[in-house]
Formats: C-alpha cells, sequence, structure tokens
C-alpha cells in the first residue's frame, strides 16, 4: 500500500482493440476482449469492491466481495474472474449484492483483530476501506469463537514485519511473489480454517528463500505484512516521486514522509522502469542517507598524515581552487583531473566535466565507467554508431530466446530480472553463459536449455564459434544484412574460418561443441532473439572485442531494430549511462563526440566562452601511471571511491600517495578519503533535484525530499570552485544545468525538466524528430547508417593460471550489498552478508584441506587477501569468486593491472589467485560500520 | 626502460594484436588513428621516446603507426 492510491482497475489490462461493448449501472465502455468486468467497471469509472483483487495480479476470485449481477445470468458471478461479453448489461450496486458483499465483510471482520486505532496500518488498509464501502455496521458471529488472533508474529525480516493475525488469506502477498518477484517463497499452507500464509517450508521470512524485494508487502491489504519503518515511525504524509540511486535499473519511487524523515520508498506503478516492482535494496535500504557516518562539514589538512580540521565551505573551496591552480602554474594545466560519478546526477557529472574543460583547461576528466561499461560504449559505437543499449526493458517481453551472457540479473538487477523471470516462464526460452552456475540456470518454473560454463577469459571464443555456426550453417539473416548491413563478406570469411569453430575452440573455452552449436542455432532460429549482458562481457583484455562480436552475433541475425530482440547492457550504477552521456570520458564531449571534432568544439567553446583542447586526456588507469611518474598531481574524486574499487589497490595507493592535492566529494569518509587533502560532503540522492539516466537511455527525475544536510547543493559546489579558479559557472536551478545539456547534446535536444515533469521519463534520443524519445533504437537505419561487422579475432588474456598461481579469480556482486558497500554496509542489508566470502568448488577445497566457512589466504600476484571460504558447486573447478564490496577484505588488492585493449577497462574477470587455509592467528575482522549496525541492533 | 614506460609499449602492441587481422597498412593506420583519438599527449610522448631510444619490444606495425603518428 502507499499514501498516495494510484488507480487500481483491479485486473490487468488487456491487449488489443475495445472492440467488447458493455453497460455498466448504465455506463457504456468499451473494451479489449478478456477484460475482466471488474475492470470494465473501473474504466467506466465505478470501483467494485475488492480485497483479493488488484490490476498487478492475474485475477483470482478468492475474496467473493465484488460479486455483481450480470443480466441474463445466473447468480452473482465475481467481477474479477468474470470476462466481459458484447453486449453485456453489469449491475454492480444492487441489494443482493451488497448484502452478499456485507456477509462476506461481517465474516473478514469476526476473525480480524479490532485494533484499528493503534493499528500502523490504521487510514492505510483496504480492508478498513471495505468495511466502509460495504457498510458494515455490526458482526452477528461475535468474536468469540475459533480465530487466529493469536496467531505469532513473526519479526525476522530487519525491514518488515509479518503479523499472520490480521491476515485474511487473500493471497496477494503469495501471488505478487511468484508472479512478479518470480522467488515463489511463499505459499498458503493448510486448508479451509487452517489456511496461512507460510514463507518457505513453514519458515521465518528470513531464513526462507524470500529475497525482500517488498512485493510482498506493497500487495498486502491490511497490516500483515507492514513495513517496520510504518510500525516505528507511523503512516507517512506527504510524498514524493523520484528515482532510485542503487542499480542501473533506474526505479521509480514514492519517497514517503512525515515531515523531513524519510518513512518507506514505495515503488511506482507507472514507472517506466520497474511498473511497481523494487528489490531489497531501492525499496528498504536507504539508512545509509541518515547514518552517523555521514559527513556533513569540509574538512581540510596540508598531508595526509594530518588530522582533518573542519573549516567554513568557502575557505574549502578557496583551498581547493588555489592548490588546483598552483599546481597548474608549476606543473602545466594538464596536471590536474577529475573523476565523475555514476552515482551523480547528470546535472552534477555535466558541471564537473566542464570545470575540467573549461577551468582546468584539460581533458583530464573521466569516470568510473571506465572499470565497467566503457567497452560498451567503444564496441556498439563502432558497430551500431551509438554508445548504448539497443532497447528498452519492457522489450523483454516479446523476446523468444533470451542469451544472457555474464551477467548476474537475479543479483545485480533484480527488478529487470524480474520481468526477465515473467516472460521465461511463458515459454521464452533461455541461454546463459557464465563460468559460474547463476541462480537463472535454474531456479523456480525456469531451467536454462543450454548453460554455456566457459572459462573465464574466452567469452571472443564462444561467441565467435556461435556466430561460426549462424554462419556455415546457413542461418544468418541474408535480408537484413544486405539491406541494413556493411563489412558481412569479410567478417563472413573471418568467422568462417575452421579456427573460429565450435570444435576447434572447445578445448579453450572449455563449452562442449555440440553444446554450443545447439545453443547457436536456438538463438538464430528464434522469431525474436535478445542479448543481454554485463560486466562479465566488459571486464576482459577483449571487452570491446566482445561487445562487437555480440553485435555481430545481433546482426547476423537479424535481431536489431525492433520489440524483443536487441544486445543490451545492464549498467552497474544508477547513472552510469548518464555519466558517459554527460561527456566524462577524456576524449568525447557531452553526446558521445570527438574533442578533435572542430566543429563540434566550436559549438562548446562559443557557449562555454573558452577554448577547449582537440588532444584527449589521461583515463582513469592513466592518471594513476602519471601520478607515479610526477606529471599528474592534483585530483578531484566525485563520489567514487576508487581506493577500493579500482583494481591493483596497491598502485592505486602509490598514485593517490604520489599526489599533491587529491580533493574527495563524498558521503562518507570513504577509503580514497583516507589519501585526500580536502573533504567535501555530498548529499544523498534524497537531498538532490536532477535526473539519472538508466540503461535503457530512460531519463528519469531525481527529486529532492529534504534540503542537502551538508547546506549546499554539489553541482554548485563544483561551479563555484571553478569561478574561483577564473572560470565564473552559475547556475541558479539544475534545470538551467539540463537546458544548457540539450542546447549542446543532439540527442537531448528535447529533453527539459518541465518535459519530464510532464512524462515521467524520457529515453534518448529525443529531439525534433523523435520528440517522445526513443525507446528502441537502430529501428529503420543504424545511427552510423549501416551496421558495421567487425573481424573479432579471439586473443587470449596474458593473465594465465601457473603453478604458483592455479586457480582463476573472477569477482562480481550479490543482491544485498552494491558496489564498494559504502551505502549498502551501513543498512540492515548485513543481515544477508557481513562481509565478503570466497566462493571455491568442493573438490578446490578438499584438495587444500578447506571447510566451510573457514579463513583462507587468497594471493595473487600482485597481492593478497584473507577472506572466508564458501565451498559451493555453483563454481566450476579452478574457477574461484569473490565480492568486493567490504573494504577490510580489499578484493582488488588481488586484482591486477591488466585491461582492454581498447579502453584500459580492468579485466577483474580473470586474476590468476592460489588459495590456501589462513594461518590460525588470522582473526576474523569484522568491518566497523557492521559492528556499529550490530550494536544498534538494527540486525539480529 | 623503466616499468612504466613499459605501459606504453603493453598497450599499443595490445592494440595491434587486435587490428593483426586487417592487411599491414591498414592496420598501421588503424593502430595510429586509436592512439591518436584515445591517448593522451603525454603518452604518445612517452611512445616516441621509446620509439627513438629503441627501448622494448615494440612490433613493427606500432613502430610504423608511431611514424605516422609524429
Amino acid at each position: 500500500m502507499s499514501l498516495l492510491k494510484e488507480p487500481d482497475y483491479g485486473t490487468p489490462a488487456k491487449d488489443g482493440p475495445a472492440s467488447i461493448s458493455v453497460e455498466v449501472d448504465g455506463f457504456n465502455v468499451s473494451v479489449p476482449e478478456g477484460t475482466s468486468v471488474m475492470r470494465a467497471a473501473a474504466l467506466a469509472g465505478i470501483d467494485v469492491p475488492k480485497l483479493c483483487a488488484t490490476d498487478r495480479l492475474e485475477a483470482f476470485g478468492s475474496c467473493r466481495l465484488c460479486l455483481v449481477e450480470i443480466e441474463g445470468r445466473r447468480g452473482t458471478p465475481a467481477s474479477c474472474t468474470t470476462p466481459v461479453a458484447d453486449g453485456m448489461v453489469v449491475r454492480t450496486q444492487t441489494p443482493k449484492v451488497a448484502k452478499l458483499r456485507e456477509s462476506v465483510m461481517e465474516l473478514y471482520i469476526s476473525d480480524h483483530p479490532l485494533d484499528c486505532l493503534t493499528c500502523p496500518a490504521n487510514g492505510d488498509c483496504e480492508l478498513q476501506d471495505m468495511a466502509g464501502v460495504v457498510g458494515l455496521r455490526q458482526v452477528r458471529y461475535g468474536y468469540d469463537g475459533a480465530n487466529h488472533l493469536d496467531a505469532v508474529a513473526d519479526h525476522s525480516n530487519p525491514y518488515f514485519d509479518f503479523d499472520p493475525s490480521k491476515c485474511i488469506a487473500c493471497s496477494r502477498c503469495v501471488r505478487a511473489c511468484d508472479e512478479i518477484q518470480g522467488t515463489f517463497a511463499l505459499t498458503i499452507s493448510g486448508r479451509g480454517f487452517d489456511s496461512k500464509v507460510s514463507a518457505g517450508a513453514g519458515e521465518s521470512f528470513m531464513d526462507s528463500e524470500c529475497v525482500s524485494c517488498g512485493a510482498c508487502v506493497q500487495a498486502c491489504p491490511t497490516s500483515t505484512l507492514q513495513e517496520r519503518s510504518v510500525v516505528q515511525l507511523g503512516i507517512p504524509t506527504r510524498s514524493v516521486t523520484t528515482t532510485c540511486a542503487y542499480c542501473g535499473v533506474g526505479c521509480s519511487f514514492k519517497a514517503e514522509l512525515r515531515g523531513d524523515e524519510l518513512v518507506r520508498m514505495v515503488p511506482q506503478k507507472d514507472g517506466g522502469a520497474n511498473e511497481g516492482h523494487s528489490c531489497v535494496k531501492g525499496r528498504f535500504a536507504f539508512g545509509y542517507a541518515t547514518h552517523p557516518d555521514r559527513m556533513l562539514r569540509p574538512m581540510v589538512r596540508e598531508k595526509i598524515t594530518d588530522p582533518w580540521c573542519e573549516v567554513e565551505w568557502e575557505e574549502a573551496i578557496d583551498t581547493v581552487a588555489s592548490r588546483m591552480l598552483d599546481i597548474a602554474a608549476r606543473h602545466g594545466n594538464g596536471a590536474i583531473g577529475a573523476i565523475t560519478s555514476s552515482r551523480c546526477t547528470n546535472e552534477e557529472v555535466y558541471v564537473v566535466q566542464k570545470m575540467v574543460r573549461a577551468a582546468f583547461g584539460n581533458n583530464n576528466v573521466d569516470t568510473c565507467a571506465r572499470v565497467c561499461h566503457s567497452p560498451t560504449g567503444y564496441g556498439l559505437k563502432q558497430t551500431f554508431g551509438e554508445s548504448a543499449g539497443t532497447q528498452d526493458f519492457q522489450s523483454v517481453a516479446q523476446a523468444d530466446v533470451i542469451m544472457v551472457i555474464g551477467a548476474n540479473p537475479t543479483d545485480g538487477h533484480p527488478v529487470f530480472a524480474s520481468r526477465m523471470k515473467q516472460r521465461l516462464r511463458q515459454g521464452a526460452r533461455l541461454i546463459v553463459a557464465d563460468p559460474r552456475r547463476i541462480d537463472l540456470v535454474r531456479s523456480p518454473h525456469i531451467e536454462a536449455d543450454h548453460h554455456l560454463q566457459l572459462k573465464p577469459g574466452t567469452n571472443v571464443a564462444v561467441v565467435n564459434a556461435m556466430a561460426h555456426v549462424v554462419v556455415t550453417e546457413g542461418l544468418a539473416d541474408t535480408g537484413f544484412i544486405g539491406a541494413r548491413c556493411e563489412g558481412y563478406d569479410e567478417w563472413a570469411q573471418f568467422i568462417s574460418r575452421e579456427e573460429n569453430s565450435p570444435e576447434a575452440v572447445q578445448e579453450i573455452t572449455g563449452v562442449p561443441a555440440e553444446e554450443l552449436r545447439a545453443a547457436a542455432r536456438l538463438y538464430a532460429l528464434a522469431p525474436n532473439g535478445a542479448i543481454y549482458y554485463g560486466l562479465g562481457v566488459t571486464e576482459h583484455s577483449q571487452g570491446s572485442t566482445m561487445v562487437m562480436g555480440m553485435a555481430n552475433l545481433a546482426m547476423a541475425c537479424g535481431n536489431i531494430g525492433r520489440d524483443g530482440v536487441g544486445v543490451n547492457p545492464l549498467r552497474g550504477q544508477n547513472n552510469v549511462q548518464g555519466s558517459c552521456d554527460m561527456g566524462s570520458f577524456p576524449h568525447e564531449l557531452p553526446g558521445y563526440r570527438h574533442v578533435s571534432d572542430d566543429a563540434v568544439r566550436q559549438v562548446f567553446e562559443n557557449l562555454w566562452g573558452t577554448k577547449l583542447l582537440a588532444d584527449p586526456g589521461l583515463r582513469i588507469p592513466n592518471m594513476f601511471d602519471a601520478a607515479i611518474e610526477g606529471t599528474f598531481r592534483g585530483l578531484f574524486v566525485h563520489g567514487e571511491d576508487i581506493a577500493q574499487s579500482d583494481p591493483n589497490v596497491k598502485h592505486v595507493l602509490a598514485a593517490l600517495e604520489s599526489m599533491e592535492l587529491v580533493v574527495v566529494q563524498d558521503l562518507f569518509l570513504n577509503e580514497t578519503a583516507k589519501y585526500a587533502h580536502v573533504f567535501l560532503p555530498g548529499a544523498s540522492f534524497l537531498e538532490k533535484d536532477g535526473t539519472f539516466t538508466n540503461a535503457e537511455r530512460r531519463i528519469n527525475r531525481v527529486r529532492a525530499v529534504m534540503k542537502p544536510k551538508s547546506g549546499r547543493h554539489e553541482w554548485d559546489i563544483v561551479c563555484q570552485i571553478a569561478t574561483a579558479m577564473g572560470y565564473p559557472m552559475h547556475y541558479d536551478h539544475p534545470s538551467q544545468i539540463m537546458a544548457e545539456i540539450a542546447v549542446l547534446t543532439p540527442t537531448f535536444a528535447g529533453v527539459s525538466f518541465e518535459k519530464l515533469d510532464e512524462v515521467g521519463s524520457i529515453q534518448w534520443p529525443c529531439d525534433a524528430n523523435a520528440p517522445d524519445g526513443t525507446p528502441i533504437m537502430h529501428v529503420e537505419s543504424f545511427t552510423r547508417g549501416l551496421g558495421r561487422f567487425v573481424p573479432t579475432p579471439f586473443v587470449p588474456t596474458d593473465e594465465r593460471s601457473t603453478r604458483r598461481f592455479p586457480l582463476i579469480l573472477t569477482t562480481g556482486r550479490i543482491l544485498s550489498q552494491y558496489n564498494v558497500g559504502a551505502q549498502t554496509r551501513r543498512t540492515a542489508n548485513i543481515a544477508w552478508h557481513q562481509q565478503d566470502v570466497l566462493e571455491i568448488h568442493p573438490h578446490d577445497a578438499e584438495v587444500r584441506g578447506i571447510t566451510d566457512g573457514e579463513q583462507v589466504t587468497l594471493a595473487s600476484r600482485v597481492g593478497e587477501t584473507t577472506l572466508r571460504a564458501q565451498v559451493s558447486d555453483r563454481m566450476p573447478t579452478g574457477v574461484v569468486n569473490t565480492t568486493f564490496h567490504y573494504p577490510v577484505t580489499g578484493a582488488n588488492v588481488v586484482t591486477t593491472e591488466n585491461s582492454d585493449w581498447a579502453t584500459n577497462c580492468p579485466e577483474y574477470k580473470v586474476t590468476a589467485v592460489q588459495v590456501a587455509l589462513a594461518h590460525p592467528t588470522s582473526l576474523h575482522r569484522v568491518e566497523p560500520a557492521v559492528e556499529r549496525i550490530l550494536t544498534a541492533g538494527w540486525v539480529d | 626502460m623503466s616499468d612504466h614506460d613499459a605501459t606504453e609499449i603493453r598497450l599499443i602492441n595490445k592494440v595491434v594484436v587486435h587490428f593483426g587481422y586487417l592487411p599491414t597498412e591498414q592496420a598501421v593506420t588503424e593502430v595510429a588513428e586509436h592512439v591518436r583519438k584515445f591517448w593522451d599527449p603525454r603518452m604518445k610522448r612517452r611512445l616516441f621516446d621509446l620509439v627513438d631510444a629503441a627501448a622494448g619490444d615494440l612490433e613493427p606495425v606500432a613502430l610504423a603507426a608511431a611514424s605516422l603518428l609524429r
């Protein structure tokens, strides 16, 4: 439930023309065939009383409150399960149905606590509402009979309570878990009077398979499943629509508050990306925004060994400006630069890159996308002409074969995963290419047709072999290729070589040739084949090659330019797409236009009133190298923790230690801040006004629900630094920044805050040709004109397992934690994950004498750390996996400097390592933030 | 040759390998264009210094690309 009631038509909409005409209570309405009487009535403006029905779930027909009378039919059918028929005449208000509804409600209330005045859902309870609607005035049965009022509540979940004494057994929670989330964690156990909602096999919610997405809480019409924050703080009194600041799905939420206190985040039903669904992070893990670790005052220090000294904003800004200018004066403009953040708004990112280009006088600006999806930008630009995914999320509902490569959507992009699983349960076929057996390979009602369990680092060999099958078996879409593409003949000649056949590469990839051939045929012959991929594609030394390889495969099969197909990156952070769009790369101005393009530069120079450099600047790894060399000495780090997230931490720290000035702007004193000279407190997403752009190019509004706790907006601080450096930058409001972006960036030409507020969200390109945005790209032609086939030879990584380091480490993420954990470690999400663990195959563990839960050392040629082993047959032999959510573990101490040949994106997914039992004296280390939350009793 | 100098050699040699499917002349052009589009000027300068010093193990295509870039 939520404070602002969105329209609920009772049952889902049906596709098709409104060809069926019915009369409801004297009003005529036309609806598509298959529409329920309840929905038709709602569309005619008549709400039929209901409890078990909601338009996000299929009709169930259990509550018997929605009974109606239909002329010419006997009885009183349930309007939710009765489809309309042409000419049907419906009566929703008759003495007969009124009496029936009142009787039904009497029965419900006879077994329901009469504690409305003290119930946390008082005023936000559908049972309470319906009792009023049906005019219930008495309960003739009394309250002394058999009932469920003593049923024991389950408080095991840190975010919501389950009080079965209030349950009306409508099954909405069970159906939400099944139909929307797709976890199937809940059921109705028992029969008749003994029917009750049960998590797992009669377990507590925490012990069950429940993933705490909140769908059940959202669906519950009573206070049976209730957010704990509502219990503690009360029903919210105001609501602000905004966008989640976690992953690249970019879910829309209603932030519901009492005064300035955030009570709960409720997924917005008409949010384009999520359509009313959520995950544990976006729905519940917002506590970090008010965590005591938040730093709210600017601080400076001369040396990183000095203690921090709090100062006023003006002094902090002057310190940054004067020291940057001093470094530039002594070592040249090229000695300073900045890193933008994919967690910040488009407007904030835009002003940072503008500050670098216009005030710093160079192109030394890069972004954290460097270490995740920069190969996506390169690869899709080379082949399709645009550095972005091709589809909207809704497109997956039309896919017949879904290929997931190097992504773990149920953990990394859970709300999109639910969408994907809905389609898979409808019968779409699934191919998973991943060394690890991710949940999607086999989960309730879903089983991959093919799990291509390839060896880490062999993606390109696999995708080439699939394309080899397509071309040599005559499966290519020659019509599409001939009309829409170029370079096919040369590419087909390359890909047809025997060296690219499944049989030739199976020793390299570990994927049996017949399995790979079958997967290729499945994808190629599907009416609609869609590719979804993640960092398991990009974070390799051949990441860019692999992106081009997937683009080749999609073009060869004609799987571009319509619903249900495409090549779709699942972006890691909330605004990775946007930060790249906004000109965060050192070689590109906003809109992915190269800095060497005189005409483009001229447009910016005219508006910005300054000359811009035509040479590209330093990429992040180049910044570190140049810092150690001594030619790069001043760095502004905006909302990133490079000391934890970037590979080969020893090298990163050496670079940071060698700098004269490191400025960190963040919510917390993160790992990078230990090497900073100036700390500028940042604002959480709840304090920001601006936009995020998600993985489907959807620009969503971010709206402030409270003032910045530090007293300043981040975009304004950046402008003040630029101004103090002699380049005046001033805006009164972020909408003015977006207006400037729209002027300078053709793909954003039609975007404004006003329009976003009007339509909700827009997918770029949004211009005169596409004023409503572009959900699907490359429909008539590719952005570059013809799609370009690029030969993609497989070049193995230099990183090889050896006798000393015989295993291969891959890194990834899990559902409850996010990136470096700075946010999620400061929430009750630690109830699920309090430390990074090392997943290791039982055989690899056994030969090393390792049992589940033991502390082990993880060592590579560049570093060593200790963490707890989790013995798991998810992993193939020879491969281990961990996360990098905890600085105490420092997983990136062991990852290396290897990177993608084209973009320098680090090769996180392939590190040769050895694992051994840790020395007995090696104690388990607890993350300080976790310790504080445990001590505070946020979780059991 | 310092460890850091080796970075430019390692990077450009990898670019060369990935354009290895092209005829040599075209590969030289593509490698030079890649460096022009993505490398900071100081990285290019170091590459030229390495070429002048005949340091490291530069691929012939990389050497030719460096000449083209000058």
